[in-house]
């Protein structure tokens, strides 16, 4: 695969978001506007470039037995550090995404990425691969907080545009609101991918989650390849 | 102890994880497709939340803010979180089979579920002291449990229904979900007047 595809198969056709549906809880909890979105794709964005690079520098020297509980401790030292980053330099972002910022540890799509692709790549692949599932991530959640802060404050970015002209549906930013503007991204998703030939985004990416094999629970594990 | 149960009912409905934090969501749109195992896998969530406060909070108050090591709670939380369900996994399939099959399958995909961690870290970000966290965590739990069941038996109702071609799937559990969670909106401020 060469280079180019490595970076843009996370942004359009792998998007982890809309395609392979992982991180679904950060992509509903923070999108109540568009400058949080970018706040925690970006974070998530660092953690990941950091966490593949250092886990495909690895991945030979991690035993395969204890190689998930590894992944955790090298996302939790990432984390950790872009948490401390983003406390000291932009604490207005450390407000608004609270305890979601820690909880970047458990985001599939990094401990996903590690383990379907970091373990198994050398390094510069890995991290074209984080920039590009990065990308994607940050992208897909700036489209979910612009639509969720315009049909819910009637702003985007914090600019004025139907505020004023057309009483804002609060309910977009709260709670139902994140499900039902996720719902219909996905149906959208779906519909394009489905003019294009291919499968639709089926479970909530069972594929991508690293209990998946030991795991009976899953139902319907079958996710987009 | 009227505190204990304003806590406990915020947890479970007002503050329900799953339908107002988006915590678990995961899990919640993966294995509530049947009451069945939602209910086993919900009883092996509330368990080790309830577990992992019960071991993080002493920690954290005890071993961490002494040492001036606040900046490592992720980390430790993480590692605690993951040790504990390992070791809980084979206690129960050691001293306790039947229990082992009917949680036990549940546990890997425990560790790495955000309520788990969600709550431990919450307990701090909302100030509780021990047997309110306690009591939150048990109440998280308890909530968690009563959406993936109240939620199984919707998707069983969606089965049945003739859904547009383009909603099929995921995108109408989605917006299941958001009507379930519309009306876990309105039980914002219950607890604090039930017992206020």
């Amino acid at each position: 695969m060469k280079w180019t595809q490595q970076l843009s198969k996370g942004i359009v056709r792998e998007n982890p978001v809309l395609r392979l549906v992982l991180g679904t809880c950060p992509t509903l909890a923070v999108t109540t506007s568009a400058v949080n979105g970018i706040g925690m794709g970006v974070a998530a964005t660092l953690v990941l470039l950091g966490s593949n690079v250092a886990i495909s520098l690895l991945r030979k020297a991690i035993p395969d037995k204890v190689r998930i509980p590894a992944y955790i401790t090298i996302i939790a030292a990432f984390v950790t550090i872009i948490q401390m980053l983003i406390q000291a330099f932009m604490p207005a972002i450390d407000e608004a995404l609270g305890i979601y910022l820690p909880l970047i540890v458990v985001n599939c799509i990094i401990l996903g990425r590690a383990e379907m692709f970091a373990s198994k790549n050398p390094i510069l692949p890995s991290a074209l691969d984080a920039i590009g599932m990065g990308i994607g991530f940050t992208a897909a959640l700036i489209l979910m907080g612009s639509i969720r802060e315009l049909l819910g404050a009637g702003t985007i970015f914090g600019l004025a545009v139907t505020k004023g002209y057309i009483e804002p549906m609060l309910v977009m930013i709260l709670a139902p609101g994140g499900f039902f503007v996720f719902g219909i991204l996905v149906a959208c998703a779906n519909r394009l991918a489905e003019k294009l030939g291919k499968k639709p985004a089926q479970s909530a990416g069972c594929d991508g989650c690293p209990g998946a094999a030991g795991c009976a629970g899953c139902d319907n594990g079958e996710a987009v390849k | 102890m009227k505190e204990l149960l304003v806590i406990l009912v915020a947890a479970i409905l007002s503050e329900n994880f799953v339908l107002s934090k988006f915590l678990g969501i995961c899990p919640f749109l993966g294995v509530s497709k049947q009451t069945g195992t939602a209910f086993g896998m919900s009883c092996a969530v509330t368990f080790v939340m309830v577990l992992s406060t019960a071991v993080t909070y002493p920690l954290y108050a005890w071993v961490l803010v002494p040492w001036g090591l606040e900046y490592l709670q992720t980390i430790v939380f993480i590692l605690v979180i993951a040790t504990l369900v390992q070791f809980v996994e084979l206690i129960l399939k050691k001293f306790m089979p039947p229990l082992y099959n009917a949680l036990g399958i549940y546990l890997p995909l425990i560790t790495t579920n955000c309520a788990v961690l969600g709550v431990t870290l919450l307990n701090f970000t909302k100030e509780l002291t021990y047997v309110q966290s306690l009591v939150n965590a048990l109440g998280a739990g308890l909530g968690f449990l009563l959406a993936m069941v109240l939620f199984a038996g919707v998707r069983s109702r969606l089965e049945s229904c003739d859904i547009p071609k383009f909603l099929r799937g995921l995108p109408i559990t989605l917006i299941a979900a958001s009507l379930v969670s519309l009306s876990f909106l309105g039980f914002a401020g219950v607890a604090d007047r039930l017992f206020g």
